[in-house]
């Protein structure tokens, strides 16, 4: 069954979008990741025209994290005060990778960029959580050895402006959370995407929050800053696409609480592995993408009608 | 699937020439929400006063042009290991659809005279204000290589059927990812290669119904599309937890 798509001006078939919607929304769910890194090259790859894919997959990222939060909430796995914290610094990064953003448009190459931004993030966060996870695997097979000191005490701690976070149980500045949110933030922007693969793990390993509540929080977050993305790309480049956006929420919104439950019954460790696996994975198609001799070296853009 | 009819009106003609005349039955392409591409039937006849000459090969030609657009022209380049857009062109007037076809190739039945004169075959299509050196070349050639492969941009020769020397029919089909605007159809008469005749139309592309009423939003009313997209998404997420809470219970 075929749809016209009045802004991205192109037919797709509606099952395969709504495929789509699905899968990312189980991610979403499992994880607690918008899934957008993986969505915005799948689209392209069925001819949504970037701009479109990047603005629309925003406002569907807003349906399926909202889904994921609320599933959390009843499970008491949202540190509220913690995402508020995460939150002030992510819409100013965003807001300032927007600037930036521009800024290496305007010299050109923004495309090679945001590629090459994907590639080392993907690769880098998606190596260091699967030793994390095969290490800390092999620590739960050999009981013997000594366990782990249930936090440990770093440079963190010898910063001002404590707070006290209770859901995560802890006590730390302010001043983390923040620079780890506007990180996320310029990251957000300039990659087009939620920011959840590289908010998870700051939040567990520089942050050392619990695992528990990461997912959550990490959803809480995502909400706004895609909410503000969407009203970004509505407002200057009208490139929201409303049907494509309705046909990938009502996937993902189904995708995420399918997601959700699958996560609950897995293992933490086997969670972070899958989850390295599959960043690796998007990380290495996008370097062979690059690396690899295109077959039409030529490509063709409108710049106006 | 939409048809245009375009049929042939008989009517008093100057007793010289042979003519093509032309009524279009559908005169628009609305572009709904189900749209999938369309298909083209262009049919019509010869209209004569005398027996057709024997010798001169008879040639229809049909094109169909979308609303030019200016583009860029990228070309990737091996930098530092990996494949970098590098040099680009810009091509100031390409149509966002063309299709050419014809009854016999095109150059058996057209001079290069008046294919240039008339702008009739692909080459033609696509200009540029520089003048054209070889450099521009190869990424005009891009731009005809690279469309031909989406189907925007169409040559078919040996497609228009004639019979008897008198009636011609072909069929273009038309991708799903047309743009609004006017599109123009020429049917074009030749004999030894020169245009005896030509008739040209303009066919209107529009949108209609709720995509068009979004679109007219979304460029309008920006924030408020906005909100709405927002709103549905809000709606969407919550009705979904909402739901499975229910089956759960």
């Amino acid at each position: 069954m075929q749809l016209y798509l009045p802004i991205a001006e192109v037919s797709v078939n509606i099952f395969l979008i709504l495929g789509l919607g699905v899968m990312v929304g189980v991610l979403s769910g499992m994880f607690g990741v918008g899934g957008g890194f993986l969505l915005t090259p799948l689209l392209f790859f069925i001819g949504i025209p970037p701009a479109v894919a990047v603005a629309t997959q925003a406002n569907q990222i807003v349906a399926s994290s909202l889904s994921g939060v609320l599933a959390h909430l009843k499970r008491r796995t949202v540190d509220l005060r913690m995402g508020t914290v995460l939150l002030i610094g992510g819409l100013v990064g965003a807001a300032l990778g927007v600037v930036v953003f521009n800024y290496l448009r305007s010299m050109g190459q923004v495309d090679l960029l945001v590629r090459l931004s994907y590639v080392v993030f993907l690769g880098v966060i998606g190596g260091l959580m699967l030793i994390e996870s095969v290490v800390s695997m092999r620590r739960i097979r050999n009981p013997t050895k000594k366990r782990r000191k249930l936090h440990k005490h770093n440079w963190i701690h010898a910063l001002p402006f404590k707070m006290k976070f209770r859901v995560s149980g802890l006590y730390i500045s302010v001043i983390p959370p923040l620079l780890v949110g506007v990180f996320v933030g310029i990251l957000a922007a300039i990659m087009g995407v939620g920011g959840g693969f590289v908010m998870l793990p700051a939040m567990i390993y520089i942050l050392g929050m619990p695992t528990k509540v990461v997912v959550g929080t990490s959803l809480f977050q995502i909400i706004f800053v895609a909410a503000f993305t969407t009203m970004l790309h509505a407002i200057t480049n009208y490139t929201v696409d409303l049907f494509l956006a309705i046909l990938l929420l009502v996937g993902g919104v189904i995708g995420a609480q399918i997601g959700t439950q699958i996560g609950t019954r897995m293992k933490a460790e086997q969670l972070r592995i899958l989850l390295a696996v599959m960043v690796l994975a998007v990380g290495g198609a996008l370097a062979l993408e690059l690396l690899i001799q295109p077959s039409e070296l030529y490509s063709v853009a409108v710049v106006t009608r | 699937m939409i048809r245009w009819l375009v049929i042939l009106v008989f009517s008093a003609l100057p007793a010289t020439a042979e003519q093509i005349v032309l009524g279009l039955s559908q005169n628009e392409v609305a572009i709904t929400t189900t749209f999938d591409g369309s298909e083209i039937l262009i049919f019509g006849a010869i209209k004569r006063d005398r027996p057709p000459p024997d010798v001169d090969t008879l040639g229809v030609i049909v094109t169909i042009s979308g609303p030019s657009e200016r583009v860029t022209v990228r070309r990737k380049d091996r930098v530092a290991g990996i494949w970098v857009n590098n040099a680009s062109a810009t091509i100031d007037v390409a149509p966002s659809f063309f299709a050419v076809a014809s009854n016999l190739p095109l150059n058996e039945i057209l001079t290069q005279r008046e294919d240039r004169q008339n702008r009739i075959s692909l080459g033609y299509a696509v200009r540029t204000i520089l003048p054209t050196n070889r450099g521009l070349q190869n990424y005009i050639e891009a731009l005809l290589r690279v469309r031909q492969q989406s189907n925007l941009y169409q040559v078919l020769e040996s497609h228009v059927e004639v019979t008897e020397g008198t009636l011609f029919r072909a069929t273009i089909e038309m991708p799903s990812n047309l743009i609004e605007g006017e599109y123009r159809a020429e049917i074009y008469l030749t004999r030894a290669g020169e245009v005896v005749d030509v008739y040209r139309t303009r066919i209107p592309v529009q949108k209609v119904g709720p995509g068009q009423w979004f679109y007219t939003l979304a460029h309008q009313q920006p924030a408020i599309y906005g909100l709405i997209s927002l709103a549905i998404a809000v709606a969407a997420g919550w009705l979904a937890s909402a739901a499975f809470g229910l089956m759960r219970r």
